[in-house]
């Protein structure tokens, strides 16, 4: 016990050195000491259920509380209307989600670090039009490579709002209100530059982009890929769970891990069979459409950067602790300028998503009313204003109870006010449930 | 205190001005391996000054820090870091959105092919935490913000044990905690050292430093009046020379 202290780590492996009375002699009565990691030891179904309740009321609220709410805003939409669950409608409300959902998963970046960004709007939609532009006539670029250029010229954007915050120290709410107003002009000479803009609309030219959106998958393609997704989903996490459960390593019980998996894959089978029911009206329309798995890549792609890479890592612990994070040796000012340059780089990605939809991208385009529903869908799923939590996961939820509210208002014949009220209502429910549960989890549980 | 090995920090005369203040003027003090070092003062006796320095916040106006016998000049927190110097400040520098084991590792993960490898990062963490004998933590996968005061201290004390320190400064770790807290954060003081870590404990809780100190400096207006092993002091004698630099008791001699 006397030179752990030089290498800790050699000893990982082995716990002999380990005395076997491993009780301190401290005042610590006897009871209160329970054995290190006991989810490990005594993993059961229950003991893991009240261990996750426990976390969401410590403010750590799981995705169960917004799903439950979205299926009864579904209910009610159904009892409301019988157009609400039909295969034409669901799929449709997918496809009015996405944009907005790429847009909260863009906001994600700064909303984990405790920022935010309001230029996100516009800079999505100068890269996007850059795009379009340069695939349309008369550059004709492959869509590819425009669409390089495009993206890169939102990380580039993102980066220069990033650097200022961070080097000059002025607030992101400040520097990025101050992009929201400069990009829609910059936006605005993107469409004057461009000879093949027509009346301030930039159509889209190129077939690919285009099908993002209005394009589907073959059905059978579509079940293939969701067998594909979730065997691979499923032999990653049974496998992973099992190898650290062998290695005594905190886990999740199996069962959760199954069910887990069987959930995504129930999700997945009514997805695809939705899609693939023919939704045409004269000629048959039917199957995935290809923009669900690309928002699926991309959700995959930064669930993975943040919860698996240092980057990631250092943009939670920046967020929380900008001070314990720069006394562990954290570049603060680089991660927090790379985070909005994937901040500004989603809202690309995004802002392509609409303009294939729509077909085109016009000086219309209302960067900021969109900022504030993509800061409304990150906070509606369960990402904290306050910095530090946050998963993609998050937006996605919160997207689609956006568009779902919508959608069934404007079935029921709402108006867009009753729907910009509805949307409000329930962002404030959303956070009012956040910050109840965090002021909770941080006085009560001990 | 004078041994065959030198100690694992000397400072000879250093001295800090702030302006007009001489903070620190010709502070002599040592801090040997294995031992802890409680550093006592007043406020504004410049205890922390000191530690600062130590930490490399601050490098002194005059005077000489040595490192294992050899001098040394810490330009920088990471300097003095690379030389195996933790402090631990009061706020403890931990995230609360992270987990235990995460905190532990904050700014040194350890990664495979370019990932962050979690397997390896929590069997270290729970041999470290171990070998502290910190078992009151239901999983060491919960989140820091859910943990008592005496917990994050003890995850603080442990993430510097993991980095290797030689040295580990605590600032006032026992400021605001309770009994129970306290007295396992002082277990974990007296369990650091026996591993053979220098600690240099600064605190104004003379039952705490009694308790654990095997040796006692006292500061006084930027002077190091005393230093000397705990045992020759009481508490009076320790009381009169934080208010008045010396002491007429004198059971030190």
């Amino acid at each position: 016990m006397t030179d752990t202290i030089d290498d800790p780590v050699a000893s990982g492996e082995s716990p002999d050195g380990q005395p076997a009375d491993a009780t301190p002699a401290s005042a610590i009565a006897p009871d209160q000491l329970v054995v290190l990691a006991p989810d490990v030891l005594a993993g059961s179904l229950s003991d893991y259920l009240r261990a996750w309740w426990k976390r969401i009321r410590g403010g750590e609220s799981g995705a169960l509380p917004i799903i439950i709410g979205l299926i009864v805003i579904c209910i009610f939409f159904e009892v409301q209307s019988s157009a609400f669950l039909t295969a034409t409608n669901i799929v449709n409300l997918f496809v009015q989600a996405t944009f907005i959902i790429l847009l909260g998963m863009a906001e994600l970046y700064a909303l984990i670090l405790s920022e935010i960004d309001l230029s996100v709007g516009f800079v999505g939609a100068v890269g996007a039009a850059i795009a379009m532009a340069l695939m349309g006539s008369p550059q004709n670029w492959p869509w590819w490579a425009a669409l390089i250029v495009g993206m890169a010229a939102c990380a580039v954007i993102g980066a220069l709002q990033g650097t200022i915050i961070t080097r000059l120290k002025i607030p992101s709410f400040v520097v990025t209100l101050a992009g929201l107003l400069g990009w829609q002009g910059v936006l605005i000479y993107v469409f004057d530059v461009d000879k093949g803009a027509v009346g301030g609309v930039i159509t889209v030219s190129n077939s690919v982009i285009d099908d993002l959106v209005s394009g589907s998958m073959t059905p059978a393609a579509g079940w293939i890929l969701l067998v594909v997704v979730v065997g691979l989903f499923a032999l990653t996490s049974i496998l992973r769970t099992s190898r650290r459960r062998a290695r005594g390593l905190s886990a999740p019980p199996l069962s959760i891990t199954l069910l887990t998996v069987g959930a995504t894959g129930v999700a997945g089978v009514v997805l695809v069979y939705v899609c693939n029911l023919n939704r045409g009206v004269l000629v048959p329309v039917e199957g995935v459409p290809w923009v669900i798995p690309v928002v699926l890549v991309i959700l995959v792609a930064q669930s993975f950067l943040l919860s698996r890479t240092r980057l990631g890592r250092y943009i939670y612990a920046i967020g929380a602790s900008p001070e314990a994070a720069r006394r562990a040796g954290i570049k603060v000012a680089r991660i927090r300028t790379i985070a909005f340059a994937l901040c500004s780089f989603t809202a690309g990605l995004a802002a392509v998503v609409y303009a294939s939809r729509l077909g085109s991208i016009s000086v219309g385009f209302d960067g900021g009313t969109y900022v504030l529903y993509a800061v409304a869908a990150a906070v509606i799923g369960g990402a904290s204003l306050f910095g530090g939590h946050g998963k993609p996961i998050h937006p996605l939820l919160g997207g689609l109870v956006i568009a779902t509210l919508t959608n069934g208002l404007a079935l029921l014949n709402i108006s867009t006010a009753g729907t910009d009220i509805a949307t409000a209502v329930v962002l404030i429910v959303a956070v009012a449930v956040d910050s109840t549960l965090r002021r909770r989890g941080r006085s009560g549980a001990a | 205190m004078t041994e065959g090995a030198p100690p694992l920090l000397e400072l000879r005369g250093v001295s800090k001005v702030f302006g007009a203040v001489r903070a620190l003027s010709g502070v002599n003090f040592t801090v040997p391996a294995g031992k802890v070092t409680a550093l006592a003062g007043d406020n504004g006796a410049g205890k922390s000054v000191l530690i600062k320095t130590v930490s490399g916040l601050w490098e002194p106006a005059e005077g000489q820090i040595l490192w294992e016998g050899h001098p040394v000049h810490f330009h920088n927190p990471k300097d003095a870091e690379g030389h195996g110097i933790t402090t631990i400040y009061q706020d403890l520098a931990l995230c609360d959105n992270l987990d235990i084991v995460q905190n532990m590792f904050l700014g040194h993960e350890r990664r495979r092919h370019g990932l962050l490898d979690e397997s390896t990062m929590e069997l270290a963490a729970r041999q470290t935490l171990a070998d502290l004998h910190v078992t009151t933590v239901r999983s060491i996968r919960q989140p820091v913000a859910s943990l008592s005061g005496g917990q994050r201290q003890s995850v603080a004390v442990a993430k510097a044990v993991m980095q290797a320190a030689k040295l580990v400064i605590m600032d006032e770790p026992t400021a605001a905690l309770g009994v129970a807290q306290t007295q396992m954060v002082l277990e974990l003081i007296k369990r650091l050292s026996s591993q053979g870590a220098a600690v240099i404990l600064i605190s104004h809780n003379l039952n705490d430093v009694f308790e654990v100190a095997d040796i006692i400096a006292v500061l006084y207006l930027g002077q190091l009046v005393v230093e000397g092993p705990a045992s020759e002091f009481d508490r009076q004698v320790i009381v009169d020379y934080m208010t008045t630099g010396q002491s007429s008791r004198a059971a030190a001699g």
